[in-house]
């Protein structure tokens, strides 16, 4: 069930626009190629004289690598080449920004192929190229490494530690203070402040201060990572491959590789999956090495064990929240301290974590210590909101306790501190107009909230959750056609549908029907640069690439236009897509079949680069029921509300929405890497770690709020990562309800639940 | 994955002589979603992979109320449950070949995969041994049955020798006034594997009220499934009442050695036992009434 | 070694040789080009790999493709009936059942079995019958709902389609058109 709700306080002159294009739901134009099995995904790539790799990873999570022997592998008949860090070149100390985070290109190198020593289980040490991907897998078994095994640090209050195993002798912290004398395994910290703390907290009536931990998690797309690279003799390399940023692929092809980008092409394949995952390169520089020593392409996919034990994970964490309020309700002040592991190398996403943890409240005082912590597991990367889910995870159960102890109703409390237009978030920035406030309503009117729950075990929970979304440069070419249709152009790759948004934007602009357009996903010779699709910013800052694109062709026509009619383009109106002028009207269609007898070819472009982000809230509301036997947590009820600015396409807005929650509840119950003492995953399959199957899941009930983003033509604010946000604090808090006791560890899987129910009944 | 050969006899003489000669390397193959997931991820290796599924004896599905069931060792899960007959004579059993994977895993695996995998936590046995079921073994040596209670002798270890098959299983026929179930317990509600397991047969009395006869086996807390003796014996002449089922359970606890891992802990496995006995007692004699 | 292997797929008879050790997704994908069923784990736990094997759905990644002698196989290349979509595919399409799609095929392969089995399931057996089928993106919502509207569709109940009529008619053309 979805429910689209105008606010309430939409201002007189903000009468919601009337559409035609947007807001409807049209089937998308790649649909009917992937309910047939036609799409093109990378692996489906089958290149004339291919030829496949295999990566040759750490079995220890700590060792010096000591010595490669490729020898007996290659002399294998079948393999073709092999490939380890030596034959990369040196990297640099150089940091980019990536779109969803900031990479250094050492790092990164070293992660690719570990140099001196493997900083995880699965790093990768070394590949090999053969004639079938089997006889790669068996080649790779022939490669020789010696290791000299080094003490592993598993957990990031353990890796902090003085005398914990350090990762990087090289590692000093980077912090605001002074720089520390010794290197350590911290390896920044990062620090917010606003107001005065000690007053906020002297004013409050009650202060809780709550101890919070996360496990590792996996973003868990179904596909895993594969690519197909072609190092011509030429010189020039190209690669296909499943990528959220085709751009930021070449981009770190020729940091990595030392060759300029004009070298490079990369193919954005169709994608499956990728919620943060698939925007660092992994297998590509290695297929694009054994390609250029084999003179054939390369195909590497991963196993999903790879996938799981040697791609970027989103951190575990330790966190430390406080927060004070008044009698009557009112938020005084809160204090953090965030831990999270970033994996084996520095660049996790405590930077976005430490700005989120109060951002949906109006705190007067607030500070934030954030650490950037390395240990011996994969190198963590964003997924879906990153940092954001963690801190929520804290601040909304530690809301949750305050409302209940000053007795007020948990939605109330969160209505007196919501943020709002003018709020300013303990990082600097002050809000625009947001739709915090709207959501919370909007859950209050719900029939979710208005049914009471019954029955023995069961209890309620909600909780709120910001995301940034961004802006990023992005950029469209649009084509007329001689029949009236428009080819768009595009380089966001898409992974839900926003080739669909994106072309409805372009489609209402013109006044044309989003059948009209036929948007395409092209290699990056073929689009200007387009960042990632990640930061839920595609539908935002690509589909304002495509309006600004729309303009571009609307000049062009009523200039067309004057020309057939003979008059000035001034005397020409354009309204709903018809073209009037000199007493004659034309479609935006028949226009363009005449346009193209006459005039010059119609070309659109669309480059832009919004700065600042859009701001997306949400609110989720659940109902669960705890076995206290076994301490399974059934949800029984589920409704996600989010401002989505304006839903371009309702339908994909749902999507993202009950997506994002169902991650968001697998997370809170039951996904982990679960580690032996070796620092060994143990679960590295999709039968171990437990995503939510449809069978696990009741339907998830949507609520779209539209409060629209100013700084967007048709409000858009994006949508695709608050989603994942509120469900762990929403169901912690609901399973406090149903047992009365906090809990405030992830996932909160069965033996833990019942742990917990289990000392409390027997008083520990 | 390594290469190897493919065989696949028609004749059960020619698979024996077959697995034989082919000594160590010889791996049999039924629905093939335990061996051919070990063999790519290197846990097993083999030189010959022999297809068991085009043996007339191994796909001999016959169920009649005086004989009981013979279970060919190779039938799909599937084959079991979708026959009514079956699936309301052994209850049990269709508890656990329901829940085994997916529908795709069930069209494919079978219970003598099943129990010749010989997983501690394989979901089918601990009903076959409730079922006092025998297992019809053949070998270069000939033919012999073993009850399936003594046919797991480890984790991924049984009583079969180099050269033999398991052919069969035979159930024995279902007295009126039985009753069975199994349940496991599971994080997810479906494709995940027994944290703990508790299958129950039970005999009833005319009027319903009290256990003439029970058998308690359990999965994923020992080495191998396991028949829970003591807890059985006491619940002969108890009637059958929730406080006797939750006593069963604390009497079936004792069997359990589970170890900790990432399924759960000792501790937790032990408490689930207990658990698990109670409810599916309670089941087995609701479905022995009607 | 290779051995030679005989089946129907989608309807036509397909032979091709291929080495014990590869799985029916493999040859599917790299010998057939059927790359319609997608290998997302290569361990029968995602269930990307869906197809129907003599009348029941596998994962293809746990079938041998030597197995596959003398059967019928049918992938998600088959479910559209000549230029047709087939109501579940039409149902996701609406339904916006699908984000990325790389599940996709498997689901339709799956849900298209589970109808003819069942051709009014409850929500709950829609969900206990889909759970080999693992999704990220959706949440399954829509993917529910798309199979709950395909079991209304007039041409899903009429029996004609779980028969499926077309199977004969395009063995013909496929053997017409390779004479
Ligand atoms: C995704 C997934 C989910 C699963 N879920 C479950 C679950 O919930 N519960 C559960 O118990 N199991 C589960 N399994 C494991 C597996 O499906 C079962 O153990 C299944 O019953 C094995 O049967 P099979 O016919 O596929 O066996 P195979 O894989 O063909 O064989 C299994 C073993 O038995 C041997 N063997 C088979 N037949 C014979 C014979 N006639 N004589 C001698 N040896 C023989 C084989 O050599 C092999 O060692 C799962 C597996 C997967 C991939
Ligand atoms: S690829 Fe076969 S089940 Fe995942
Ligand atoms: S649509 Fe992406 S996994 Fe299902």
């Amino acid at each position: 069930m979805s429910t689209e709700v105008a606010p309430d306080n939409t201002s007189d002159t903000e009468q919601p626009a009337t559409y035609k294009v947007i807001g409807t739901r049209p089937i998308r134009h790649d649909g009917a190629d992937k309910v047939t099995g036609k799409a093109v995904y990378t692996d489906d790539l089958h290149l004339p004289n291919m030829v496949f790799g295999a990566f040759v990873r750490s079995p220890h999570a700590h060792a010096r690598i000591v010595s490669i022997d490729t020898s007996e592998a290659e002399k294998m008949p079948g393999v073709l080449a092999t490939c380890t860090s030596a034959d990369l070149p040196d990297p640099w100390d150089k940091v980019d920004n990536l779109g969803e985070g900031c990479v250094n290109y050492a790092h990164l190198s070293g992660n690719v192929l570990a140099r001196k020593k493997a900083l995880y289980k699965g790093h990768a040490v070394a590949a090999v190229a053969a004639t079938s991907s089997h006889l790669a897998q068996e080649a790779a078994r022939h490669i020789k490494v010696e290791y000299e095994p080094l003490p592993a640090t598993m957990s990031v209050l353990d890796a902090m530690q003085d005398d914990a195993p350090l990762l990087h002798d090289d590692l000093i912290t980077h912090t605001l203070g002074d720089e520390p004398a010794r290197p350590s395994n911290i390896s920044s910290h990062i620090q917010f402040k606003k107001g005065d703390i000690d007053e906020g907290f002297a004013a409050a009536d009650v202060v809780i201060e709550r101890e919070f931990k996360t496990a590792t998690v996996h973003q868990g797309y179904i596909e895993p990572h594969v690519s197909v690279a072609l190092w011509n003799e030429d010189g020039r390399l190209k690669i296909w491959t499943a990528t959220q940023g085709s751009f930021v692929v070449r981009q770190q092809m020729s940091e990595l590789l030392k060759m300029p980008v004009s070298q490079i092409t990369i193919v954005p394949c169709e994608i499956g999956g990728g919620f943060g995952g698939k925007i660092s390169v992994y297998e590509q520089p290695v297929a694009a090495v054994l390609s250029r020593k084999c003179g054939r392409p390369v195909k590497i996919m991963m196993r999903r064990d790879e996938v799981f034990e040697a791609t970027g994970p989103t951190p575990g964490s330790f966190m430390r929240v406080k927060l004070g309020a008044t009698k009557d309700g009112k938020l005084t002040a809160g204090k953090a301290w965030l831990a999270f592991d970033a994996g084996a190398f520095p660049g996790g996403v405590i930077g976005p974590g430490a700005m989120c943890v109060f951002s949906c409240y109006d705190l007067p005082h607030a500070t934030v210590d954030g650490f950037d912590v390395v240990l011996n597991k994969p190198k963590t990367q964003a997924y879906r909101a990153p940092g954001s889910t963690h801190v929520a995870f804290a601040t909304e159960c530690v809301i949750d306790e305050l409302a209940e102890q000053l007795e007020i109703d948990p939605i109330e409390f969160r209505l007196n501190n919501a943020a709002q237009e003018g709020t300013r978030r303990v990082d600097g920035p002050v809000y625009p107009r947001v739709g915090l406030v709207e959501c919370l309503q909007a859950i209050q009117k719900s029939d979710h909230w208005k049914s009471p729950l019954t029955g023995p075990n069961r209890g309620r929970g909600v909780a709120c959750g910001f995301w940034f979304n961004c802006g990023l440069k992005s950029s469209v070419a649009a084509n007329v056609n001689a029949d009236g249709t428009v080819t768009l152009v595009e380089g966001s790759t898409d992974i839900g549908g926003t080739r669909t948004s994106i072309a409805m934007q372009l489609a209402e602009t013109l006044g044309i029907t989003a059948e009209d357009v036929i948007p395409q996903v092209v290699d990056t010779d073929s689009v200007g640069f387009t960042d990632v699709t990640g930061g839920s910013r595609t539908t935002f800052a690509t589909g304002l690439a495509a309006y600004e694109a729309a303009l571009d062709i609307q000049r062009q026509m009523v200039e067309q236009a004057a020309q057939i009619w003979e008059c000035s383009p001034d005397d020409i109106t354009v309204a709903n897509g018809v073209y009037q002028g000199n007493g004659r009207s034309l479609s935006f269609k028949e226009l363009a079949v005449q346009a193209d007898k006459v005039g010059k070819p119609i070309v659109g472009r669309g480059a832009v680069d919004p700065q600042g982000s859009t701001n997306a809230f949400a609110v989720n509301l659940v109902d669960v029921e705890v076995d206290p036997e076994t301490g399974k947590v059934t949800i029984l009820r589920y409704t996600a509300c989010q401002d989505a600015g304006k839903a371009i396409h309702p339908s994909y807005v749902e999507g993202q929405i009950q997506g994002g929650s169902v991650q968001g509840i697998g997370w809170a119950l039951n996904e982990e890497y679960f580690y032996d003492d070796q620092g060994h995953m143990r679960n590295a399959s999709f039968l171990d770690y437990r995503i939510p199957t449809c069978y696990d899941l009741p339907m998830i009930d949507t609520i779209i709020v539209e409060v629209p983003n100013p700084d967007h033509p048709y409000g858009v604010r994006g949508v695709g990562e608050v989603p994942i946000v509120p469900p762990p604090p929403a169901i912690a808090n609901a399973i406090y309800r149903a047992t009365g006791v906090r809990f405030r560890e992830l996932p909160m899987s069965p033996p833990t639940v019942w742990n917990a129910i289990k000392g409390q009944n027997t008083g520990e | 994955m390594i290469e190897f050969e493919y065989a696949a006899p028609t004749q059960l003489d020619d698979a024996i002589k077959q697995l034989t000669a082919a000594g160590d390397g010889a791996r049999v193959l039924a629905g093939g979603t335990d061996i051919i997931v070990q063999l790519r991820e290197g846990l097993r290796s083999a030189d010959l992979v022999i297809d068991v599924k085009k043996i007339p004896e191994l796909t001999q599905l016959e169920f009649c109320g005086e004989q009981g069931l013979h279970l060919g060792a190779s039938v799909s899960c599937r084959r079991i449950y979708d026959d009514e007959n079956i699936a309301a004579a052994y209850p049990g059993l269709a508890d656990a070949v329901r829940i085994i994977g997916g529908w795709q895993i069930q069209s494919r695996a079978s219970v003598g995969g099943n129990l010749c995998n010989s997983s501690p936590a394989a979901d089918a046995i601990p009903p076959l041994i409730t079922y006092s079921a025998q297992a019809h073994i053949a070998g270069p040596t000939g033919r012999h049955v073993v009850p399936v209670e003594e046919f797991c002798t480890g984790p991924g270890r049984n009583v079969l020798q180099q050269g033999e098959l398991l052919v069969a299983l035979t159930l024995p026929p279902q007295p009126s006034g039985s009753g069975s179930a199994y349940q496991r317990f599971i994080p997810r509600n479906e494709m995940d594997i027994a944290v703990a397991g508790a299958a129950v047969w039970v005999q009833l009395d005319k009027r319903g009220e009290r256990i003439e006869r029970a058998r308690i086996a359990l999965s994923a807390v020992a080495p191998t499934p396991v028949f829970a003796a003591e807890a059985s014996e006491w619940l002969s002449g108890q009637p059958a009442s929730e406080e006797v089922f939750a006593k069963a359970g604390e009497l079936a606890k004792r069997v359990a050695t589970p170890i900790d891992d990432m399924r759960g802990t000792a501790e937790y496995r032990t408490h689930l036992v207990g658990v698990l006995t109670k409810r599916t007692l309670a089941t087995a004699c609701e479905r022995a009434r009607t | 070694m290779k051995t030679h292997v005989t089946t129907t797929i989608n309807g036509g008879s397909v032979e091709f040789l291929c080495q014990p050790r590869q799985s029916l997704l493999e040859v599917l994908r790299d010998e057939l080009s059927l790359t319609g069923c997608k290998e997302g784990c290569n361990n029968g736990n995602c269930g990307a790999c869906t197809v129907m094997l003599d009348g029941l759905p596998v994962n293809s990644c746990l079938v041998l493709a030597v197995e596959a002698e003398g059967a019928v196989i049918e992938t998600v290349e088959g479910i559209a009936e000549q230029g047709h979509l087939h109501p579940l595919q039409q149902c996701f399409l609406e339904g916006a059942a699908l984000q990325c799609g790389i599940c996709t095929p498997g689901f339709l392969v799956a849900a298209k079995a589970l109808l003819e089995k069942n051709p009014q399931p409850s929500e709950q057996e829609i969900r206990f019958g889909l759970a080999g089928n693992l999704c990220r993106c959706t949440g399954y919502d829509k993917i529910v709902r798309a199979v709950q509207a395909a079991a209304q569709t007039p041409e899903a109940q009429s029996p004609g389609l779980s028969k499926r009529p077309g199977l004969l008619s395009r063995t013909t053309q496929t053997e017409a058109k390779s004479l």
